[in-house]
């Protein structure tokens, strides 16, 4: 009989098992690929090659996770990079430097008066960053509830709030709820400078950069840090993998099991409380509690007799948008590819990399979304992280991961097939070597994962990468649905710990490491191994 | 430079980086606004000393500059900033400040009127999208034009002496105006201002000219005890002058994040810049309220016993209630005093129960004090040879 049975061993199911384990309680994860990782997974797909084969950078996930489970001790690094660039369809390129004079006099040889509207903009991230990081590592309230507990996190939220300035508030709620074409165009006049800013705010997401609510993504993507530089992304030193080896090492050493190869069936559920797991070839693991690292409509459509369940619970469960909008290539490549718009030996090869110059273009590859296909002039966000991992691939070589929108969860209302798939590869690919002649020649092996492919692998419904959009309606006291954000379920000991829960999707470990505070809270056991969010001062 | 290769130089080379960094013995370089620039040249005390007992020379090329020109620039200056620009006369240059529309301070700067319709804003920081949307509805022009001067600042009591070696006639140059002069190939203009609160000019040309003229002091000045001085140096002067900096002594509002750390003028002591009666100007509703209430800080210059520098230190009441923050420090080898400037709670500029907490590390250990501080009027130092006209021999 085991304390704990955790289903998946995504890096959330993970985080929430090693604080379970440490807390002393005997926790199994059963997980259903030969690996394990999740969506934070490296895998060796041509011999000597290391990929992130689906998450691809780091910033989000949080410190006091990695502090508490000693995961450094375990092999995780998490390497800062620089550079960047956004390649301009006349060939020209816009850079983003770490050097703050460099990058204005980047954004300079564009819009002298965009270089100086940049530090107000960056202020007015920061400030809502500020806002929005202590709420990471906290149960977010019941509002329908009277138990103290949602009334005192109730009352913390409300002083967090109300201790703002009424311009602050209003601003605030202008900046959660418009889209990101209108939020950039109260600083940026040059089309280019605001393509490149709107990255991160349609990353992941079934929005385009004109629907409301894509400003508040920005922020999901700039609330991280690395070291304290708030909004600075980083490498997993061998591949985002490492995150969830280090994790799974952590697990082990303190008394963690792991079963990798065969699937859950079904929560086994007796009175009206979860009791285990049937795996999908019959043998049943007995368990105390249950924690499901899947998302919450895999949990509770595939995995959870329905007549346990509340009919409005289901209704909301099935209403929860898990529309998926991307896809990925991962490159193995001979060598490193030219691109013809950066100067020879620019460091911007070393970050991120986009052929998208206008929040028009990425407007109109998003209308392809709507309508059902993928994108016919993809928004691309390239990586070649073995530009400062020499782990990864043998010298000389170079493993480059492309993430790609929009991508539908289904071709014209039908699945993908085979012959889709290619073909989103082949547009993807031509786009690159439009801009890096020769790249096509270096190619020596591509996967390729569409949101079919996301959903058959990873597990993610749809194929949507945060395991439910990130859109104000979904989230807060409202994520997964209302009334169960506190990280349980209808049925008594069923948790949920995945990114369906508060606060979302990103490789941030927060929703597992929430979810196992809420069960050791439950069960009266200390919780000194756990840290607190660092406080913002 | 290629420009889109600018990234491999970080660090640019002002104007005058042939000379100074040809006389920068200790390398001890600093980057200000991307600009390679000293921080001593070759011995603090000694450039101190030049700016007080001979002459200096500091480069101030990283200033941040604005061309502003056209036939409503009064009108929108008089906008922008709360100082009456209309009462500017053509050759004349004063101190200013600008606020947001809730009267928080942007920056301070100077205000160079050229001609009628034309002038220079010399800042800290970068304005131009608040300078271009605060000029809509005006007819009028703002360029940022930063590199496309050279500057560099000649101070101290010999200085007047060695423009006129310089063969400049700067006899009838006051306080505050500025004159223009042919030079080698060009033109030079030369203004009675600085910051260091001695007797000064700074000199304005194109960048080409920027050697020839750093050349042309070097000759006059040699026997006059004329030398370059860094950033340092210039920031003890301009302690003892009282003087303060965006972004040490207060946070812009452009790049503030706390809300409660943001100022306003009357919160910095620079309610004396306010013209109340001109009209209508930029954060003025704002400040009108905060005047009427009282403002809740007050920005004061305190002499602090005993000779430890009180960088940083935080004040208090009683000695144990907090009362304000030291925004700057030194000890004032002009004065032989200790001195500060620092934001204190407004209630408090009266108390006669202030003092300042100082760490000192000696030795890998601190010795910590509490020394009393008071508050004492500003500027600390300030020569009658600064407003002597004509100016000086020395």
């Amino acid at each position: 009989m085991y304390d704990a049975v955790v289903i998946g061993a995504g890096h959330n199911g993970l985080v929430a098992a090693c604080y379970l384990a440490r807390a002393g309680l005997k926790t199994v994860i059963v997980e259903k690929n030969d690996w394990i990782g999740g969506a934070a997974v490296s895998r060796e797909l041509y011999p000597g090659f290391t990929y992130s084969n689906c998450s691809y950078v780091s910033s989000l996930f949080r410190p006091e996770i990695m502090r508490d489970l000693d995961l450094s001790r375990h092999g995780l690094q998490i390497l800062p990079y620089e550079g960047g660039a956004l390649m301009t369809r006349d060939g020209g390129y816009l850079g983003m430097f770490r050097d703050h004079e460099s990058n204005r006099r980047e954004i300079a040889r564009h819009s002298r008066r965009d270089a100086e509207a940049y530090d107000r903009y960056a202020r007015d991230i920061l400030r809502n960053c500020r806002l929005i990081r202590p709420m990471l590592m906290r149960r977010p309230p019941d509002l329908a509830s009277f138990h103290p507990r949602d009334l005192s996190e109730l009352l913390w939220l409300g002083r967090q709030i109300t201790g703002q300035s009424e311009a602050a508030l209003c601003d605030m709620l202008r900046f959660w709820t418009m889209s990101i074409s209108d939020f950039l165009d109260e600083y940026f006049e040059n089309p280019a400078v605001k393509a490149y800013q709107a990255v991160g705010s349609i990353i992941g997401t079934a929005l385009g950069p004109m629907s409301p609510g894509t400003a508040y993504v920005l922020l999901h993507h700039a609330m991280g840090d690395v070291d304290g530089n708030v909004g600075a992304w980083g490498y997993a030193r061998g591949g985002m993998g490492s995150i969830t080896r280090a994790l799974a090492e952590s697990f082990r050493a303190a008394g963690g099991e792991i079963r990798a190869g065969i699937g859950v069936q079904e929560v086994r559920i007796s009175n009206g409380r979860a009791t285990g797991v049937v795996l999908a070839n019959g043998d049943e693991i007995a368990a105390r509690r249950v924690l499901s690292n899947m998302d919450v409509r895999r949990t509770f459509l595939g995995h959870v007799d329905r007549k346990e369940l509340p009919p409005d619970f289901v209704k909301r469960v099935e209403r929860f948008k898990t529309r998926g909008s991307s896809g990925k290539l991962n490159i193995a490549l001979d060598g490193l590819p030219r691109f013809t718009a950066l100067p020879e030996g620019a460091p911007n090869i070393k970050g991120d990399l986009h052929f998208t110059d206008t929040i028009d273009q990425m407007e109109r590859a998003y209308d392809d979304w709507k309508a059902g296909r993928f994108s016919r002039h993809p928004f691309q966000d390239v990586m070649i992280p073995t530009m400062i991992d020499p782990t990864m691939t043998p010298p000389g070589k170079h493993f480059m991961s492309c993430f790609v929108q929009y991508a539908p969860p289904q071709i014209e209302g039908k699945a993908w097939s085979d012959a889709d798939r290619d073909a989103f590869a082949k547009t993807c690919i031509d786009q690159i070597e439009a801009h890096a002649p020769g790249f096509r020649d270096l190619i020596l092996h591509v996967e390729v994962r569409t949101p079919r492919e996301l959903e058959a692998e990873v597990g993610l419904t749809e194929g949507n990468i945060f395991q439910g959009e990130l859109t104000f309606d979904q989230m807060f006291f409202n994520r997964p649905v209302p009334g169960y954000a506190n990280y349980r379920s209808p049925v008594k000991d069923l948790w949920i710990c995945g990114s369906s829960t508060h606060p979302g999707g990103g490789v941030m470990g927060a929703p597992g490491r929430n979810a196992a505070r809420e069960v050791l809270r439950d069960l009266r056991q200390p919780v000194s191994h756990m840290s607190d969010a660092y406080a913002i001062v | 430079m290629n420009d889109l290769r600018h990234y491999e130089t970080p660090l640019l080379p002002t104007p005058f980086d042939a000379r100074t960094a040809a006389a920068c013995k200790t390398h001890a370089w600093a980057n200000w606004g991307g600009y390679r620039t000293v921080t001593t040249f070759e011995d603090l005390a000694m450039e101190h000393s030049a700016i007080r007992n001979s002459a200096s020379v500091y480069d101030l090329c990283p200033m941040i500059k604005y061309r502003i020109e056209g036939p409503d620039a009064v009108a929108f200056l008089d906008r922008l900033t709360p100082r009456n620009v209309a009462k500017l006369r053509t050759g004349s240059v004063h101190y200013t400040i600008w606020c947001d529309d809730a009267g928080h301070l942007l920056d301070d700067g100077t205000l160079f009127r050229l001609t009628d319709t034309r002038f220079r804003l010399c800042c800290q920081e970068r304005h131009l999208p608040w300078l271009l949307d605060s000029a809509h509805g005006f007819d009028v022009t703002v360029t940022e034009e930063t590199e496309d001067i050279a500057a560099l600042s000649l101070q101290g009591p010999t200085s007047a002496e060695i423009l006129r070696r310089a063969g400049i006639d700067i006899d009838a140059l006051k306080p505050f105006r500025m004159m223009d002069v042919p030079f080698a190939t060009g033109r030079l203009m030369i203004s009675r201002t600085g910051f260091t609160g001695d007797l000064g000019y700074e000199l304005w040309t194109t960048p080409d000219l920027a050697l020839p003229l750093w050349d042309r002091l070097m000759e006059a000045g040699h026997l006059h005890g004329l030398r370059p001085i860094g950033s340092d140096a210039l920031n003890i002067a301009r302690l003892e002058a009282g003087f303060i900096i965006t972004g040490y002594d207060f946070t812009p509002a452009h790049v503030c994040l706390r809300e409660d750390r943001l100022r306003t003028p009357l919160d910095m002591g620079l309610g004396w810049l306010i013209d109340w009666e001109k009209g209508h100007f930029t954060g003025r509703n704002a400040l009108l309220k905060q005047r009427a209430k009282g403002p809740e800080w007050a920005f004061v210059g305190l002499e602090i016993d005993g000779n430890i520098p009180a960088d940083g230190a935080i004040l208090y009441r009683a000695q144990k209630h907090e009362a304000g923050v030291v925004t700057g420090a030194c000890w004032s080898p002009t004065l032989k005093r200790n001195i500060a400037l620092a934001q204190l709670r407004a209630d408090l500029v009266k108390s006669p129960d202030l003092w300042a907490e100082i760490y000192a590390l000696r030795e890998l250990h601190y010795a910590k004090m509490m020394m009393r501080a008071r508050v004492v009027d500003r500027p600390f130092y300030t020569p009658a040879r600064r407003t002597l006209t004509p100016a000086a021999r020395f």
